[in-house]
């Protein structure tokens, strides 16, 4: 046993230090997810029985009014984001069960800033969101979706976003919640709607006008559609069927690109994480 | 190192018409152990928590190793390491791994971290279980390895509030003769609240504390020697008739403590013959102490701190939902 204690010398407060915060929370976040087996494949058996169950009966009954291509293959991307919301979701959630057993406290004692530990979480759990989505991923082959290393980084980036501005939802909620139970209810009154408004469950072509509203104010929306146009820019779908399928979203008469789709989903994030942070400085 | 550890001048908190702490003044050397002792409800936690920057007090000042409490939050919290009643363990993750998420967090410089860590958990003895998780810890295991943290980033001042509640004797043994080791090994300052009597007397001076105020402060040989009598307890068949024929004949001031018959006299061991042929009625059984800071504390606040903590009971019920309505 060594005698001479070995002297700290805590430096004074500065963006480094923040960076090494952010660094641990993250971090702290991986692991986390690694050493949860269970928690794992729960979600991704939820996206797997809508993909392999739901897309192939569904599929069977759709078959002749989309000739060329499987409705699986349509689902596909909506289910990819379908996973990452979930996790996203499960790892904010996870601050207000930090709460519950204290570990909250010691984060929140810290002399670092509230800012670089939401921003620590936030980018934890959009990490582990992008992972689970991976082998999402990795299924692509099985509903003829090629393996074309463009379409994976795209698809990759376009994930990560997306669990970004999930997992700052997510924080946002959880800032000022108790229990679990509470923040799981309002999970699953958020997240429903959101996924069966956001085109990944069925496309937004000729839809009524006041479901056409919804889904076009359902920020969800601007996460899936950018993933499917990705996806059908690497399949050969005829012009007509394309249509159907991958109809975009439309402000009015104006197409809304990709580019300001992302743009919409990252300016979505950027507000939520904010909010999230302020409501973590006033949470004393 | 500063002149004074923690400084505190007329600190208050009030939550909404509960007056939790009521401006308290005192201050703590550097290397002192200081205990802070009273019942549940009596203000220690609202008053640690102040110092610790968890609270923002209503009035008056403290510094803690030299900075405001208030105005330089971030330095103190740099300069402290808190030990709260409950665990504030990440259980899913290994021992090491919350000390290293603690190292991280308050910036120790990377080149020291692992030797730090080593040495903060041989302190405590849980190096050999570095690797498991917190979660297939006792609650002593645990208490030890929040020690161990509260120590990684060498704060001048160590808060421990309420150490060993809740353990069992022999880990609350073990878990003193860490701190009383850690006074030897880092130049600290510890600052401790406790409602265990026993427990006060490892401090170099313990402020008493109830109903938000403090009632006095002095080592605990000084707070026993200001008694300079011992404790008798008797029990009799009639306790009412005792109290009264221990008035008459001894001009005696007794009282029914833990169900007994208690009165304080100096020499209480020759006391006793005379007891039993004067009383003028049987007694069943006799003890005599020598004073505690159990009789301190009743002496300075006129009940024992048992008694105290069952009263407060009221009280404490009113402060709760003082808090929860915040």
């Amino acid at each position: 046993m060594a005698t001479e204690a070995i002297s700290v010398r805590v430096p004074v407060h500065s963006a480094g230090h923040d960076l090494r915060a952010v660094k641990v929370v993250l971090h702290r976040e991986l692991l986390r997810f690694v050493n949860d087996r269970t928690r794992m494949l729960s979600m991704l058996l939820q996206p797997v029985l809508w993909l392999f169950v739901m897309g192939t009966g569904l599929g069977s009954l759709v078959r002749g009014t989309i000739p060329g291509i499987d409705y699986r293959t349509f689902m596909y991307p909506g289910m990819i984001s379908m996973t990452v919301i979930m996790t996203g979701m499960f790892s904010a959630g996870s601050i207000v069960w930090d709460r519950e057993f204290g570990f909250l406290r010691e984060m929140l004692v810290a002399p670092v800033s509230r800012g670089a530990i939401v921003v620590g979480k936030c980018l934890g759990g959009a990490l582990v969101a992008t992972g689970q989505g991976v082998v999402i991923l990795a299924m692509a082959g099985l509903v003829g979706v090629p393996y074309s290393p463009a379409l994976i980084v795209t698809l990759l980036a376009e994930m990560f976003l997306a669990a970004f501005t999930i997992t700052a939802f997510g924080v946002m909620l959880a800032a000022r919640m108790r229990n679990m139970q509470t923040f799981f209810g309002l999970m699953q009154m958020a997240i429903m709607p959101m996924m069966f408004l956001s085109g990944a469950m069925f496309p937004l072509a000729n839809l009524p006008s006041w479901l056409h509203l919804l889904t076009v104010i359902n920020p969800m929306t601007y996460a899936v559609d950018p993933m499917r146009q990705a996806v059908f820019s690497h399949l050969d779908v005829p012009a007509q069927v394309n249509a159907v399928l991958n109809p975009g979203v439309r402000w009015f008469d104006f197409q809304v690109p990709v580019g300001l789709e992302l743009g919409v989903v990252a300016l979505l994030g950027a507000v939520l994480l904010g909010v999230g942070i302020a409501q973590f400085r006033r949470a004393e | 190192m500063t002149e004074v550890a923690v400084a505190v001048h007329g600190l208050k908190k009030d939550y909404g018409k509960v007056e939790a702490v009521k401006g308290v003044d005192f201050e703590v050397a550097p290397g002192e152990v200081f205990g802070f002792l009273g019942p549940n409800g009596a203000g220690k936690t609202t008053t640690i928590s102040m110092l610790c920057t968890l609270v923002n007090p209503t009035g008056g000042s403290a510094t803690v190793a030299g900075y405001d409490v208030v105005r330089e939050r971030d330095e103190v919290r740099r300069n402290i390491g808190l030990v709260f009643q409950d665990p504030t363990l990440d259980g899913y993750l290994s021992a090491e791994q919350n000390l290293r998420f603690h190292a991280e967090l308050y910036g120790v410089p990377k080149s020291i971290v692992g030797d730090r860590i080593k040495q903060v958990m041989e302190m405590v003895a849980l190096w050999d279980r570095k690797d498991a998780k917190v979660m297939t810890f006792s609650g002593g295991m645990k208490r030890r390895l929040e020690i161990a943290r509260g120590l990684l980033h060498s704060p001048r001042v160590l808060f421990l509030d309420e150490p060993t509640v809740g353990l069992d004797p022999q880990t609350r043994s073990a878990i003193w003769g860490y701190i009383n080791q850690l006074r030897h090994l880092e130049d600290i300052t510890i600052f401790m609240t406790t409602h265990y009597m026993d427990e006060a007397e490892y401090c170099d001076r313990i402020a008493i504390i109830d109903h938000g105020e403090i009632v006095v402060i002095d080592s605990p040989e000084a707070l026993k020697a200001s008694i300079g009598k011992d404790r008798v307890q008797i029990q009799t068949g009639d306790d009412d008739a005792a109290i009264k024929a221990l008035r008459e004949k001894f001009d005696l001031d007794a009282a029914v403590r833990e169900g007994a018959v208690t009165f304080a006299v100096a020499s209480g061991e020759e006391f006793v013959p005379r007891l039993f042929a004067e009383l003028g009625m049987p007694i069943k059984s006799v003890s005599v102490s020598r004073p505690s800071l159990d009789d301190v504390f009743m002496n300075y606040t006129g009940s024992t701190i048992r008694d105290a903590e069952e009263g407060a009971e009221a009280g404490g019920r009113a402060w709760m939902r003082a808090m929860a309505r915040r």
